[in-house]
């Protein structure tokens, strides 16, 4: 799958001088009993592109569902673009955020889920023109526009009029990657987007998340089990074990010269 | 055989004025239980522990007595309590009582609708940043709505099947006026009959109209999609 002139294409950057645009200040999360992160650091910059990886459990999709605000932590700060997520100031004091103050935040991020989670009741181009539309106040016409240009994008210029049924799991995860991309988000998550996918339809959903990275503005969180395509496209790699980042760095440094144990056994998985 | 044709020519054109009265009587009952269910729905989905309970264990008080007790509890008993004791026209009592009744019911079908809604399709809206109202107008009512319209539809024939019951209570329905007739003329043979297939002829083609359009809904609703998306991971 790793092809080599693909791979020099994508420009692998140093970012660690920028201003990030989102951070996690000791972020816990607990799922009753259960203590899924146990203080999180970590900054993601504009454009950057991070990978999580690790054992399942092991709370990187925690990470990225607490930065959609589809999960509350039990403690710490996520500031966004400049802006606490979970805390507001009111009269001089954080309190929990308001609906309101969510969606002004939740505005710069976009997600691409595991099962797609597409409108079953709208065609593909309806699925990706209505937040636009509704949402961000755009005229019909120029969101249509945009999200027919985006549906070519991602090769699907023919199916606008389907219904997401209608669809391959591949051709529907193009689609929620077309619908998450028109509303133009700072930051894009990617949770195990080809955990789903029947092996033959992998290729088509890297394919376009390749393309998307290629073009370098948008900061992208990948939580994925894909350690080539990793490799290929992420400026960093988060190894995530038992709660806790265990190591980070460049791909170079985290796959090949690492010396930590845990990501050894964990990557020799893979590598089998 | 002992029939009567004369007393059924007699008795059919004073039993189809009363069908007016049950089809009016069953319309308002359904209307009431249509709103009321949804109020008790809206205050079900309340995050508020103490009124998610007492609500449900309202919604089961009623639903455990039965429809004729609470009837006759409206109509006989609430004018006497003293306070908030206020006496109602037999069919506004009916409306009340049958409508208050079934929309217990009602409420659990919505309940059944909006969870029929895959988790996956509330994170969506959420990820693409919907408001409250438009998140549920653009995104979960259209999933939630369409596989509770054949239970509705159900309710509707259960109820026009139960309004007879305002009969007790002097509501001049057809039960109410059959009753009557075989009063005056001894015989009740020709004028219940007649209230028998006068409920056979309503009931059964809404029942076979009611099944077409759950067939209809069932095609048009692929739940491929929905079951996939029902495995979804959380950590």
């Amino acid at each position: 799958m790793t092809d080599t002139t693909i791979k020099k294409e994508i420009k692998k950057q140093d970012f660690s001088q920028m201003e990030p645009i989102v951070k996690y200040e000791d972020i816990h999360k607990a799922f009753g009993d259960v203590e899924v992160l146990k203080g999180i650091n970590l900054d993601i910059r504009p454009g950057e592109k991070v990978a999580l990886i690790g054992p399942s459990g092991s709370g990187k999709t925690t990470i990225i569902r607490m930065l959609m605000t589809l999960e509350e932590p039990t403690s710490g700060e996520i500031i966004v673009d400049g802006k606490n997520l979970w805390h507001m100031e009111k009269n001089g004091q954080l309190v929990p955020a308001n609906e309101k103050h969510l969606r002004a935040v939740r505005g710069n991020i976009g997600m691409v889920f595991q099962h797609f989670n597409l409108f079953p009741h709208m065609t593909i181009l309806e699925n990706c023109m209505t937040a636009p539309i509704h949402v961000q106040k755009e005229s019909k016409a120029s969101a249509k526009q945009r999200s027919i240009e985006m549906l070519e994008k991602v090769g699907l210029g023919d199916k606008l009029d389907n219904y997401p049924n209608q669809l391959s799991g591949g051709q529907k995860q193009r689609v929620a990657m077309a619908r998450a991309l028109v509303m133009r988000p700072k930051i894009m998550l990617f949770d195990e987007v080809t955990s789903a996918l029947d092996p033959e339809l992998v290729g088509e959903v890297l394919e376009v998340i390749r393309d998307i990275a290629r073009e370098g503005e948008m900061a992208m969180v990948l939580v994925t089990h894909e350690m080539e395509f990793a490799q290929e496209i992420a400026d960093r790699i988060v190894f995530l074990d038992n709660g806790v980042i265990a190591e980070e760095g460049s791909p170079s440094e985290v796959l090949e010269h690492s010396k930590n144990e845990r990501l050894a056994s964990f990557l020799s998985r893979f590598r089998s | 055989m002992n029939w009567k044709w004369d007393l059924f020519f007699d008795a059919f054109p004073l039993i189809l004025e009363g069908l007016s009265i049950t089809v009016a009587l069953t319309i308002a009952c359904y209307l009431f239980a249509l709103i009321f269910g949804f109020a008790w729905t809206f205050l079900r989905r309340i995050p508020i522990k103490i009124v998610h309970w007492t609500v449900t264990w309202v919604m089961e008080f009623i639903r455990s007595t039965p429809p004729l007790v609470q009837l006759f509890f409206i109509y006989y008993a609430w004018p006497m309590i003293p306070g908030i004791g206020v006496s109602l026209p037999a069919f506004l009592s009916a409306v009340l009582g049958i409508g208050l009744h079934y929309s217990t019911y009602i409420g659990e079908v919505y309940r059944s609708g909006i969870e029929s809604v895959n988790k996956g399709q509330w994170e969506a809206s959420k990820a693409l940043n919907f408001s409250t109202i438009q998140k549920w107008r653009k995104i979960i009512l259209p999933q939630a709505v369409p596989p509770t319209i054949p239970m509705l539809g159900n309710y509707l024939i259960i109820m026009f099947k139960e309004v007879p019951l305002a009969a007790t209570i002097g509501v001049t329905g057809m039960l109410h006026i059959a009753n009557e007739f075989g009063a005056q003329h001894f015989r009740y043979l020709e004028s219940l009959t007649i209230v028998a297939i006068l409920f056979l002829v309503l009931s059964y083609p809404s029942a076979i109209m009611i099944r077409k359009l759950e067939q209809k809904i069932n095609r048009r609703f692929d739940k491929d999609e929905a079951l996939q998306e029902s495995k979804g991971a959380v950590v």
